[in-house]
């Protein structure tokens, strides 16, 4: 059964087109990660699955069902919100059972003063009380059950958020960048545990960030969003080492990929007066971007006869296990970021000249829209 | 000066200054109010001015205010009127004021803009078209004929709109996931979180319709009905002659209930004024 099927939404808030037919299907149980820049629409297209926002064109099924005209309440759905929106005048405890209260009790036993009467009443609350407990234990957040949100820090709000979400069994949880405003370390921490809680209840799960770091330890699958298009959608590892468009690419991956303008001649690849071991599966004399990650460029090793990129080093970033080397291109005036294990890279400084390596099968070609082009590589020259 | 630091007393001491004098322009009236319901007649009309009665005549003063007029019945004639234009007064803002604030809908600014052209017209405008109507409906001089006209504060509608502005949209949007209808939202969620604004806005109600004599006046002939304000009036014209110690005890009585009311919710009056100011 699919968890979420999404079909040609668009959204246009006035003038502007937020959302540009965007369609996807998620298997139920999975964790998706919609990933993009700020303002690529990845925020609008959660709230309109969510139904807090209605598309102009275009259906959402959750489930199998399809709730593109029902209320964000009638889908079963859980949300957290990037700011938590806890309810400031609930206790914790008050703030977990809400969801519970809204959907287990009737508007009778939910009267105020006169509900206690209610048939009913007693083992109701008896039953939510019990559930948020466990919510609370499965979080560590039992002794803040009287406390309300002003009392907590922001690490305890963001458990609270996730409690609120978890107490019930929804359909789907749909997460709003919940890691944004905690500070580094309690990120990384938290990033580990909503992947164990994901694991544990099983719900598909659609998680929108910013963070590409987040998006690819946490998610099944990245859709990489971008101008209100959706570039590309695939596992971490196919979405990084096959970018189906330079964006793509680019987004993903720190430092950025290095991009070098390159020319197809007839079965060859011409970096400047390079001649790459590379053979572009599209016309000759097209001008043609290749892509480079960081870590596969390697020093090369001395007495090589396989000549290499020819760089000067501009500066050195120190990061422990790894040092990462800029570089520009003597001739071609391109700039390189390397990634080298620090024992390899023990000799360089700044201002040295040396030659750079690259591992051509790693590499990646775009045309001059951005689409990703096919390569094979030729083996008698490998530089 | 650091940060943070206290100014030193003689620093403060031309703005305590100020502020003091402010304040006993204004409390004037009322100190001498509760000063010649102390006094026999006679000391009241000296040529000398004494805040402090020679002669203690609190007693004589306050049981003839209680005697002469259902000094009671007034005070509860004003809880029931006040007490329920409040109720109906909430009832209906809250709601109106979420529905501007957070509801996107057309014709929502047109709607909003009529409200503060409401605000410009004074009480006074619909006055004889609401007594008419209140004739032809048989209302006139019934506890109806004093709320009804209030029931829908303009007022009100503008200052908790404001007030709702500044709440998160997802505060909303989580309780519409939680499951939570419309109304729900705005009595469980948005309400309680605007309870400065909600203490203000009593505040600002009752007083003015505690103290409010022009409506009732026109609205209101036997005296079993008079609120606070139209009883002390009926005092002076029936009772008091030129009693005038008993007839300040009387409005003593009167403006007690007030008094008490602003000092219990002082503290949110001032946060929800000062909320309801800045933002928007």
């Amino acid at each position: 059964m699919p968890g979420i099927t999404v079909e040609g939404i668009h959204k246009s808030f006035g003038a502007t087109a937020v959302l540009k037919g965007i369609s996807l299907t998620m298997a139920e149980g999975e964790f998706l990660a919609l990933v993009g820049p700020s303002g690529c629409g990845k925020t609008t297209l959660l709230r309109i699955i969510a139904g807090l926002e209605a598309a102009d064109a275009g259906s959402i099924r959750i489930a199998g069902r399809d709730v593109t005209r029902l209320r964000a309440a009638d889908r079963d759905i859980a949300m957290v919100f990037q700011n938590y929106a806890l309810y400031p005048h609930l206790t914790v405890a008050e703030n977990l059972a809400v969801p519970l209260v809204m959907r287990r009790m009737n508007a009778w036993q939910r009267a105020p003063l006169l509900g206690r009467f209610a048939p009913g009443h007693t083992s109701q609350r008896a039953a939510i009380t019990t559930r948020v407990r466990d919510a609370a234990e499965m979080l560590r957040i039992g002794h803040l059950l009287d406390r309300r949100p002003a009392q907590l820090s922001g690490g305890q709000r963001q458990r609270v958020a996730l409690g609120r979400a978890l107490v019930r069994e929804p359909r789907a949880f749909l997460m709003d960048e919940p890691l944004s405003n905690l500070d580094a370390e309690l990120r990384a921490s938290t990033r580990r545990e909503i992947v164990e809680l994901h694991r544990q209840a099983g719900v598909t799960t659609v998680y929108v960030t910013h963070d590409q770091v987040e998006a690819m330890t946490m998610a099944d699958r990245v859709a990489v969003m971008m101008g209100g298009e959706l570039l590309q959608l695939g596992t971490p590892r196919a979405v990084y080492e096959q970018p189906a468009d330079l964006r793509v690419a680019g987004f993903l991956g720190s430092p950025r990929i290095n991009t070098l303008a390159v020319q197809a001649t007839p079965g060859r690849l011409r970096l400047g007066a390079l001649e790459l071991p590379l053979a572009p599966q599209t016309d000759a004399g097209t001008a043609l971007t290749l892509g480079l990650r960081p870590e596969a460029l390697r020093l090369a090793s001395p007495g090589s006869a396989a000549p290499g990129l020819p760089v000067r080093v501009e500066h050195l970033e120190y990061l422990g296990a790894e040092l990462l080397v800029h570089a520009r291109m003597a001739n071609a005036e391109a700039a390189l970021v390397a990634r080298l294990p620090l024992a390899e890279a023990a000799g360089l400084a700044v201002g040295a000249a040396t030659t750079l390596a690259a591992d051509w099968g790693a590499a990646l070609l775009f045309d001059a829209a951005g689409r990703r082009v096919g390569m094979a590589l030729k083996q008698q020259a490998h530089v | 000066m650091r940060p943070g630091a206290r100014p030193g007393l003689l620093a403060d001491l031309p703005r305590l200054a100020v502020l003091s004098l402010g304040a006993l322009v204004i409390l004037a009236p009322y100190l001498w109010m509760l000063s010649a319901s102390l006094k026999p007649g006679s000391e009241i009309f000296r040529d000398s001015l004494a805040l402090l009665p020679e002669r203690l005549y609190a007693v004589e003063n306050y049981s003839k205010a209680f005697r002469e007029v259902p000094l009671l019945r007034f005070l509860f004639n004003g809880a029931v009127v006040c007490g329920l234009i409040l109720l109906l007064q909430l009832l209906f803002a809250v709601p109106c004021a979420y529905a501007l604030a957070k509801l996107r809908w057309r014709g929502r600014e047109t709607m909003f803009a009529l409200v503060l052209g409401g605000l410009l017209i004074p009480a006074h405008v619909p006055a004889l078209p609401l007594y008419a109507g209140l004739a032809a409906a048989g209302l006139l001089d019934t506890y109806a004929a004093l709320v009804a006209p209030f029931v829908i504060s303009v007022f009100g509608i503008f200052m908790f709109r404001q007030a709702f502005r500044a709440l998160p949209d997802e505060l909303i949007q989580a309780a519409r996931i939680d499951g939570m209808g419309e109304l729900g939202i705005v009595w469980r969620v948005v309400l309680p979180n605007a309870w400065p604004t909600a203490t203000a806005f009593a505040t600002f109600s009752v007083v003015a319709h505690w103290n409010d004599l022009f409506w009732p006046l026109v609205a209101v002939q036997s005296a079993e009905l008079a609120t606070p304000a139209l009883g002390v009036l009926f005092f002076r014209a029936e009772e008091a002659g030129n009693d005038v110690g008993a007839l300040m005890a009387a409005s003593v009585v009167v403006t007690a209930p007030m008094v008490a009311f602003f000092l219990l919710a002082q503290r949110r009056f001032i946060q929800g004024v000062a909320t309801a100011g800045l933002k928007g």
